[in-house]
């Protein structure tokens, strides 16, 4: 499943999508986010599976354009180091 | 009194057909909405009653009342439910449940079941949010994403727009239409920035329908932006109350050259039967 967690505003669009297909539930990308978006849990848009996956926490995806801010700096930009530490490659972020 | 234009009418409903007794599993879909919840009963996944009414400020009040009108007038009682499952912004706080599960399955499932196997993408425009949602045969989820941080181009917004009009919400979409010619859109769906907005074209002298033609077309346009993030395919259903809207819902048939499929029930309780069927497949598990 891709799971679009974010939201639009008059802002722009702020959606951080997890592949739960490819994400194994290692849990690295919430060992490197320093704001504490990343969790990892049950899938609970799938009830009826019982793998653990990244999710993002609720405290988190009205606000991620804040909480993802200090990642993205207005040059020398690198890769956001949750998705560098993806080793599946299921996360991406829409901005 | 002073009339209401946004209070739409609740109601509730119960199979002439099907007998609780032989089925093997009754089970109960709670969706407590922000604005409205729908209580719906099922018996081994048919239809058997279902009640929607507006949310209180208690969820769990909400969810009780719920649940009562439904079993109203049927000789069906609450401790014949085998299994009961809580969806929507309140899934946390109904106090019968025995599994809440998050209105993103259930809507898939439930359109699934409502408007057959063919559907692949369903939109849902709730009281307070929207979602668009990709799903397979079975109704299970392919991809999804939620826009629940502000209420533009939701069902509140309308029933805002119904009082400062004064046009019962039910008669919002037919009356967008008589127009000569479609208007521009609003320019922001925002409710309070629309409202005033809406408010300037009225001191203007825009006749009513002509602002509510403006309105309709801005939220179809914020929906289809939304939608175009996660691709659309056919079958397309929508659930939710917004789906009776047909201000709404034609203009988002314009703007996706796609023809929305048509219902065979009430489309604002499929949160509510994707509950219920989810009750039934975790009985069926043994996870009951």
């Amino acid at each position: 499943m891709k799971a679009n967690y974010g939201y639009k505003d008059g802002a722009g669009d702020f959606f951080i999508t997890i592949d739960t297909d490819k994400c194994d539930g290692c849990k690295k990308c919430v060992e490197v986010c320093p704001a504490m978006v990343m969790e990892v849990g049950e899938d609970e848009n799938d009830p009826l599976s019982e793998k653990q996956v990244a999710n993002i926490s609720a405290a988190q995806r009205k606000k991620l354009k804040y909480a993802c801010g200090p990642c993205k700096p207005n040059s020398n930009r690198q890769k956001e180091p949750c998705i560098k530490a993806c080793p599946m490659d299921a996360l991406a972020h829409s901005w | 009194m002073v009339e209401e234009y946004w209070r739409w009418k609740e109601y509730r409903w119960t199979s002439p057909d099907l007998d609780w007794k032989k089925a093997k599993h009754v089970t109960c879909g709670v969706d407590v909405g922000s604005v409205s919840t729908q209580v719906v009963i099922m018996g081994d996944g048919e239809l058997y009653a279902y009640s929607n009414q507006r949310t209180g400020s208690s969820s769990p009040e909400s969810a009780e009342k719920g649940l009562r009108w439904a079993l109203e007038g049927t000789d069906l009682t609450r401790e014949k439910i085998n299994y009961t499952v809580g969806t929507g912004y309140g899934r946390v706080n109904v106090p019968f449940a025995n599994r809440a599960i998050t209105e993103i399955a259930c809507h898939a499932r439930g359109a699934n079941f409502m408007y057959g196997p063919t559907v692949r993408t369903v939109l849902d425009m709730g009281g307070q949010d929207c979602k668009a949602i990709r799903c397979d045969e079975k109704g299970k989820v392919i991809s999804f994403l939620m826009n629940d941080k502000c209420a533009a181009g939701t069902g509140r917004g309308m029933e805002v727009f119904a009082d400062l009009l004064q046009v019962p919400i039910e008669k919002v979409g037919d009356l967008s239409f008589e127009v000569e010619q479609e208007p521009p859109s609003v320019s922001s769906t925002c409710v309070v920035f629309a409202k005033s907005e809406a408010s300037g074209l009225l001191r203007a002298g825009w006749p009513k329908t002509k602002v509510l033609a403006a309105y309709c077309s801005a939220m179809a346009h914020r929906i289809f932006t939304l939608l175009e993030r996660i691709g659309v395919e056919k079958d397309f259903a929508i659930t939710g109350g917004i789906a009776k809207n047909t201000g709404v819902v034609k203009r988002l048939e314009n703007e996706l050259k796609l023809t929305v499929s048509k219902p065979k029930v009430d489309p604002q309780i499929a949160g509510g039967v994707g509950a219920a069927l989810f009750a039934k497949t975790l009985l069926e598990k043994g996870k009951g």
